[in-house]
């Protein structure tokens, strides 16, 4: 039998459980309240808008690709905590890379947040390791995901201009 | 029937048991409950939530508290054996044979469309037209109605309110005909503007086309004076009253209104099924929605002719069961009461307000009055999404996002709001799981910025 159990007015539980400690982790909101490199980039040479129609976040990502590698990135945005940090996060990780190994480091991300553990020691990927927590929360992968989904949107545009010739 | 719920009542005794606003004085003064008066004495939360097997369950290792009933309500017992006894005992094709199930199951449709028809306040049957939903209500407005008798040039009225099934179906409309799209402004206390409604009805528009209840705001609009005034200016109105039909008896004689859409599975019924309320005689006038089977009175190669009303709108075989327990649910709603249903959830509405108001950083959305217990609200900078996967946490479903209603988030400057929508089943213990729900989140977020 089930014990009997009932919510109780007036106390408070202010224990925070695990899981939630865990996504909402210290660096995470502060990239949300403080967010780095947000604003707009006015020599861009690509710019792609991804948004979510189901919540209506929005990312827009300004990238300034010179001589094969990312020499500036912003963002403009908004949305939850996790789609808003996870951009700001990328903004600082993938300056200097190559369109190339820039998608390469949204694959490992991906892997993360699908819970693969290996990628927890992967400095590539740096503090972007804060979002492991929402491997745990299935429903906001699709946030966590956003902003390099502008990414991957424009690996497939350059992959088709370069297909065309 | 009742002793299922008395069953269930006792195996569950998690789950708030509290009264509000009404059980016995001896109820009341067991629990120490300072209390309102009671007002319907009949009204035993306890029984009316043991009748709901879903509110046992727990989520996430609490009890669940459902505060996304504007998103779809859950279903009692009653209709969802009632569903069953239909798919075990009576299923077959309805209308069309003579053999004793399909006697029966048609028995059952056509007894379901007096339920609802009883529920929207008609007596007569004929003018309820079952449909998938709301949705699929107003699509058969704009397509038949509209494509029959709107063209270039004419003026429809919506509201800056409208949920996108009240508004999609007009721009496409718009699209075929040409005719032009008009829209009563919303005042900063998300209440209708009805002096831009008049500017708006001195061009003479065709529809006015307008919620009974906001579905994020919980605004209830004085249907009947827009109604008057659209009627005084030419104009023939829908309501859209998928959040008041779950909520309130509706009697569209009362308000005077010509067509009056609403939705199965926010009313305690199934999902995929909904209503059609029109003047017997607009029905008769219009032409079919879709064609095919049961809507036809003989077809031939080179043309058909259509059935009565309502069968002319009904084509192909409807969703049945569906429809069955819509009727049930109708008939569960109306032996609760609407007063009794009101009743609670006003004091309910009042506790909440209450509750909510004295949350540092809570800004609440929707006017004060003339509202139902549907709160939208943003939370200092907790993100809604992030609010209702904290809130999850705890077992409290609320909804996040823009609740289909895009251009009233563009009007209030805001993208997205967190939402909880009570109906007659929760319980004074579910406000306060939301509010510690919520201070919990400022705990998460390290305080409310
Ligand atoms: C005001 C309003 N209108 C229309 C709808 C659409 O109802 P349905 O999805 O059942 O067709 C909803 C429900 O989401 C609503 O709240």
């Amino acid at each position: 039998m089930i014990e009997p159990r009932s919510r109780t007015p007036g106390t408070i539980d202010r224990e925070i459980p695990t899981s939630l400690n865990q996504l909402y982790q210290e660096v995470i909101l502060d990239h949300y309240r403080k967010p780095r490199n947000k604003g707009h980039l006015d020599e861009a040479t690509h710019v792609i808008t991804m948004n979510n129609p189901l919540c209506g976040d929005v990312i827009e990502l300004m990238l300034r690709v010179e001589g094969g590698s990312i020499a500036e990135v912003r963002f403009l945005g908004r949305g939850c905590s996790i789609s808003q940090a996870s951009a700001s996060m990328l903004t600082g990780r993938v300056l200097g890379k190559s369109l190339e190994q820039a998608l390469e480091l949204s694959g490992k991300f991906t892997h993360l947040l699908h819970g693969d553990g290996a990628m927890l020691s992967d400095d590539d990927l740096g503090d972007l390791r804060t979002l492991a927590g929402v491997s745990k929360f299935p429903v906001r992968i699709k946030c966590a995901l956003l902003a390099w989904n502008c990414l991957e949107e424009l690996g497939d545009a350059t992959d088709a201009d370069s297909g065309s010739g | 029937m009742a002793k299922t719920a008395e069953t269930a009542a006792l195996t569950d005794t998690r789950h708030a048991t509290g009264m509000l606003a009404t059980g016995s004085p001896s109820a009341a003064a067991d629990r120490g409950d300072s209390g309102e008066a009671s007002e319907d004495g009949g009204w035993d939360l306890a029984a009316i939530r043991a009748q709901f097997p879903i509110l046992s369950r727990d989520v996430n290792g609490h009890p669940l508290a459902y505060l996304d009933n504007a998103a779809s309500s859950q279903q009692p017992l009653r209709v969802l054996n009632r569903v069953e006894r239909y798919l075990r005992e009576q299923h077959a094709n309805v209308h069309r044979g003579v053999h004793q199930l399909s006697a029966e199951a048609t028995e059952a449709y056509e007894g379901a469309r007096r339920a609802v028809a009883a529920h929207a306040g008609t007596g007569d049957a004929a003018e309820i037209v079952f449909t998938r939903g709301t949705t699929e209500a107003v699509n058969l407005v704009a397509s038949s109605w509209g494509d029959a008798f709107i063209g270039a040039g004419d003026e429809i009225v919506l509201t800056k309110m409208e949920h996108h099934s009240n508004l999609v179906p007009w721009q496409l409309l718009a699209g075929r005909t040409g005719c032009d799209l008009r829209f009563v402004d919303v005042t900063p206390e998300g209440t209708l503007d009805l002096d831009d409604l008049d500017r708006l009805l001195a061009t003479r528009p065709r529809l006015v086309a307008c919620t009974h209840v906001s579905n994020s705001l919980g605004t209830v609009n004085p249907v009947r004076e827009i109604v008057d005034r659209a009627h005084a200016a030419g104009a023939l109105t829908l309501i859209d009253g998928a959040q008041a039909a779950p909520h309130m008896l509706t009697d569209v004689a009362k308000l005077g209104c010509d067509f009056y859409a609403f939705s199965s599975h926010k009313m305690c019924g199934p999902t995929g099924v909904g209503a059609l309320w029109a003047r017997r005689e607009l029905l008769e006038e219009m032409p079919p929605y879709q064609g095919g089977g049961e809507m036809i009175s003989e077809v031939k190669l080179e043309g058909s002719s259509w059935a009565k009303v309502p069968h002319k709108f009904e084509a192909g075989t409807p969703n049945i069961s569906g429809v069955v327990g819509f009727g049930e649910a109708a008939r569960f709603l109306a032996d609760l009461g609407s007063d009794a249903i009101a009743s609670h959830e006003d004091a309910l509405k009042r506790a909440a307000l209450e509750r909510l108001d004295g949350i540092e950083g809570l800004r609440l959305y929707g006017p004060r009055d003339e509202r139902t217990a549907v709160f939208s609200f943003t939370y200092g900078d907790v993100h809604p999404h992030d609010l209702s996967t904290i809130l999850d946490q705890r077992g409290i479903a609320i909804r996040a996002g823009h609740h289909c209603n895009q251009p009233l988030m563009d009007h209030f400057g805001i993208s997205a709001t967190a939402r909880a929508s009570f109906y007659f089943y929760n319980s004074p213990q579910e406000i306060d799981a939301l509010c510690d729900g919520l201070a919990l989140a400022a705990e998460v977020f390290g305080g409310i910025a």
